[in-house]
């Protein structure tokens, strides 16, 4: 899988937020196999000096960072936590979160493209965090970013792919584009659907937090992802409406 | 055996409590100015709270807590021992579900033994869990106690007076500085903590009661004279004594939903302070030459320090 140029082994991505402890955050990362983790530098934190114990934690992950501008209503917000965010990691990337409903913390998709179409010519490399409406795809490509991550359900909802049709037609318009389920996930299984559908990767974050034994589930979503992938470029078989025996009827030895 | 405990929050009070009770000539010294002035103990919400603690906290912590309900019993008469309601808004029922799974030592309760338990509550919530066996403090009062018993013992408490450095008059240091000894310790982190204090008359609650909320663990425990402490924000930060106002709103919001009355309270006050939290967010003890360091409390100051406290001692006593 590829992302801005980076070649990536796992299709797994997780946050880092609401862990019982950076510990277990540093085991469930190793378990899941993950090469990115997505952080939040909520502006709470109150200034760069006051969380860099928990973003150096981070950092000695070992992944790549891909930070997030979580939390964040307006665009100039968005780009000033962007900001923050390249001076704090080093990198070009960021995951662009804008909400716009409380709710259902759906994206705000206009001020999306626009704070997409201000980092990109920054140059940031920009994973927007986005629905799976077509039009507005085709408007954050246009805004310069060459990875789109469209939602699965509301964020912490742990509902799994709310609109397979949409997801699947998003993965046919844009075959060459990277795309990445992001938040909704709840269960492996969703994980595994997401892969076989043909999307990239997938990021979950409260999944694998909030379980009971976060490590535990951080394996299985490891290994779901992985038997998603192994199953999409198996090709696997299509859905019938009637049975088809899987065992040959001619020549059955008949009993009468 | 001479020793100088520095840091009068709940760590250090504890163990000199523990030290000063085993016969031992302690002194405890704070930088700040009186008591509770440099401790983050100071705005914790004094729940002893260990089975309700598993929803994300190690085993160890709800072993270890059980015991401090008897130790702070014992010590301090204030602790009340009426248990914890955990209750959740109709669209986050699911997760009261999840928090059982996850938890130990509840009983589910409905609308109307809720109603039973806490009258001002009937009506409000369908569904909860009732964790008898816990309790509750405030801890404002109970380091005031922890202050007294210790001055009857003969112990010196000294305020606004610094560590000397190089000083061999003692035999052994407690530094139980909190999230002021990370230059010692390099991987104790601060995780910011906000809550407010309100008083109204309007509604009365006998013990705390858990919100169960998406973004922070919200809950409401009561002090005397129509008090009540809303708590408590949990940030990755070393940012101390600040509220923003997104916390404020949260923590206001939350109690504003336990029970209307709480829109017309008056604040009191906005706290806010950092808890000191090694990695896996459970506390530590570290010797160092005649140095002993305990810290790392995180969110279970009053929880978890009387058992501590005792392995202070112990090592004190029989290194």
């Amino acid at each position: 899988m590829l992302l801005y140029d980076v070649e990536l082994a796992s299709p797994l991505m997780l946050g880092t937020a609401q862990y019982p402890s950076p510990a277990i955050l540093a085991a469930a990362v190793q378990a899941s196999g993950a090469e990115v983790v997505t952080v939040s530098l909520r502006r709470e934190a109150g200034g760069t000096q006051a969380g860099q114990a928990f973003w150096s934690i981070i950092r000695d992950l070992g992944t790549r960072v891909l930070p997030n501008t979580a939390g964040c209503r307006t665009v100039k917000e968005a780009v000033t936590t962007a900001h923050m965010a390249r001076e704090m990691f080093g990198t070009p990337w960021v995951k662009l979160e804008l909400i716009g409903e409380e709710d259902t913390l759906q994206p705000d998709v206009f001020g999306l493209v626009d704070a997409a179409r201000i980092l990109t010519e920054e140059g940031f490399q920009v994973f927007p965090y986005t629905t799976e409406d077509l039009v507005v795809a085709e408007r954050l490509l246009a805004a310069g970013c060459r990875v789109l991550m469209p939602w699965g359900a509301p964020i912490g909802s742990g509902r799994g792919l709310n609109n397979v049709l949409g997801l699947r037609m998003l993965r046919a318009h844009f075959p060459d584009v990277a795309l990445v389920v992001d938040a909704g996930i709840g269960l492996p299984s969703h994980a595994a659907a997401a892969m076989e559908l043909g999307f990239d990767a997938v990021l979950l974050n409260t999944a694998v937090a909030k379980a009971g034994d976060p490590v535990g589930m951080a394996k299985a979503f490891a290994l779901a992802v992985e038997a998603g992938r192994l199953a999409r470029h198996a090709i696997p078989m299509e859905p019938r409406e009637i049975a088809s025996p899987s065992t040959p009827v001619l020549g059955r030895a008949m009993l009468t | 055996m001479r020793i100088r405990v520095i840091g009068a929050g709940v760590a250090g009070l504890t163990a000199a409590l523990e030290l000063a009770e085993r016969g031992a000539m302690v002194e405890v010294i704070d930088r700040g100015p009186h008591l509770g002035a440099a401790a983050c103990s100071w705005y914790a919400g004094g729940m002893l709270a260990p089975w309700c603690e598993r929803e994300s906290a190690d085993p160890v912590v709800a072993e270890l807590g059980h015991r401090a309900i008897d130790w702070w019993l014992r010590r301090f008469p204030g602790t009340t021992r009426k248990g914890t309601l955990v209750v959740a808004q109709p669209r986050d029922v699911g997760d009261l579900a999840h928090f059982a799974r996850r938890t130990e030592r509840f009983d589910w309760v409905d609308g109307a033994r809720i109603a039973e338990i806490e009258p001002d509550l009937k009506g409000r919530f369908h569904k909860g869990l009732f964790f008898a066996d816990e309790a509750h403090l405030d801890p404002r009062s109970a380091l005031t106690a922890l202050a007294a018993r210790l001055t009857e013992l003969g112990v010196s408490l000294r305020f606004g007076a610094e560590a000397p450095i190089g000083d061999n008059s003692v035999d052994r240091i407690i530094d139980c500085r909190g999230f002021a000894g990370q230059g010692n310790l390099p991987d104790l982190r601060g995780v910011k903590g906000e809550m407010l204090l309100v008083r109204t008359r309007e509604i009365f609650l006998q013990r705390p009661v858990r919100l169960l909320h998406p973004r922070i663990p919200l809950y409401i425990v009561p002090r005397a004279n129509g008090l009540f402490m809303i708590g408590a924000t949990m940030i990755e930060s070393s940012d101390r004594g600040r509220v923003t106002v997104r916390s404020a709103v949260e923590l206001l919001n939350g109690a504003y939903s336990v029970h209307p009355a709480f829109g017309e309270a008056e604040i009191i006050e906005f706290g806010a302070d950092v808890r000191p939290a090694f990695p896996d967010n459970l506390p530590a003890i570290r010797e160092s030459g005649r140095t002993i360091s305990f810290n790392g409390l995180y969110r279970h100051g009053f929880l978890l320090a009387p058992a501590f406290a005792t392995w202070v001692a112990d090592a004190v006593f029989h290194p």
